[in-house]
């Protein structure tokens, strides 16, 4: 149901929330994790992008199953480009 | 038609017959957004699939290019456009619940917050400008790998790294630029109070636009910002 009204209170913690992790996500790129600072990023990057999507974007809310296929089928083809992008450039000897 | 009981029964002005409610309408038009964002994942996926294995194969020299850029300013600017996100759900809301006047406050503060991201752009790429890192003939990158300081880094790796740079903050800040047109479109239509608890459709569909456009920077900032900033 896409009219569903969703409390302000809500929006202005998923608000804070975001800010929040745009400060950790700078802080913690100075401190040396080696190969864990580009994961640590990603994972930071996509829970501030799921919040978006869920709350902002009033997919939690929805009663149109349809909208979550498209996005669930949307990151799959997203995560099909890069990973089999990624599986062939890793693996090659040239 | 008009002695119909079914069209006499709901008939909402803003409801086109070949849709059975105001509901069925509102979920048609959402659905339509998000298969037009399903393609603009891909759009940007590309770029962003470039840029993973270029990453991958030239990372001492993308991470060289990647401390040049601001940090504070790519932070703030992250904050900027996660605050008109904020201010679009709420000028959203206000809608919802048929607050007119909260509608235009909040679309204006988008349109303020949406042009604020493009001027931080704008100071950063004249920056880039002034220092040669623009890709072209006159490309001029000094600098060192940030874990090897007596390593140069190689031109032409830095070239990609700012083409990749250019190009994916380019595509972002184009739809910035749509995106502030659209507000404005939107602030005058709530100022004359087209958008009601029962159509709002307009204002809904350019707040998932506007959210989209915000996910990308979501990535593009530690992307592009925050390659081997490690001391």
């Amino acid at each position: 149901m896409s009219e569903h009204v969703v409390s302000a209170k809500t929006y202005i913690a998923v608000w804070l929330t975001l800010l929040v992790l745009t400060g950790v996500t700078a802080g913690v790129a100075f401190i040396n994790l080696g190969p864990f600072n580009t994961i640590v990023a990603l994972v930071i990057a996509t829970f501030k992008a799921l919040l978006v999507v869920l709350i902002f974007m009033h997919v939690k809310y929805t009663s149109e199953k349809m909208v979550k296929v498209v996005v669930v089928s949307a990151v799959f083809f997203l995560l099909l480009l890069l990973g089999l992008s990624l599986a062939d450039y890793t693996t090659r000897l040239l | 038609m008009a002695d119909s009981p079914i069209a006499v029964e709901h008939h909402n002005p803003a409801l086109k017959h070949h849709f059975a409610d105001m509901e069925q309408q509102r979920e048609a038009s959402s659905l339509g957004m998000w298969l037009f964002l399903a393609t603009e994942i891909m759009f940007f996926g590309g770029m962003f699939c470039a840029y993973l294995i270029y990453r991958l194969w030239y990372f001492p020299d993308f991470g060289a290019a990647s401390n040049s850029l601001d940090i504070t300013l790519g932070a703030v600017n992250t904050a900027v456009l996660i605050c008109s996100s904020l201010t679009v759900v709420m000028a959203v809301r206000a809608a919802q619940l048929g607050k007119r006047q909260q509608q235009v406050i909040y679309l204006a503060l988008t349109l303020v917050l949406g042009l604020a991201f493009l001027g931080v752009k704008a100071v950063e790429w004249t920056s880039k400008f002034k220092e040669h890192h623009i890709p072209g003939p006159t490309f001029n990158f000094e600098g060192s790998i940030p874990s090897h300081p007596d390593q140069p880094v190689d031109q032409h790796h830095a070239q990609i790294f700012f083409s990749l740079y250019f190009a994916m903050t380019g595509m972002h800040a184009l739809h910035m630029v749509i995106g502030v047109g659209i507000f404005s479109y939107l602030l005058y239509h709530a100022w004359k109070g087209t958008y009601t608890p029962e159509y709002y459709t307009p204002l809904e569909n350019s707040g998932l636009y506007w959210h989209f456009v915000d996910i990308v920077w979501i990535y593009l900032f530690p992307l592009l910002y925050l390659i081997d900033r490690k001391k």
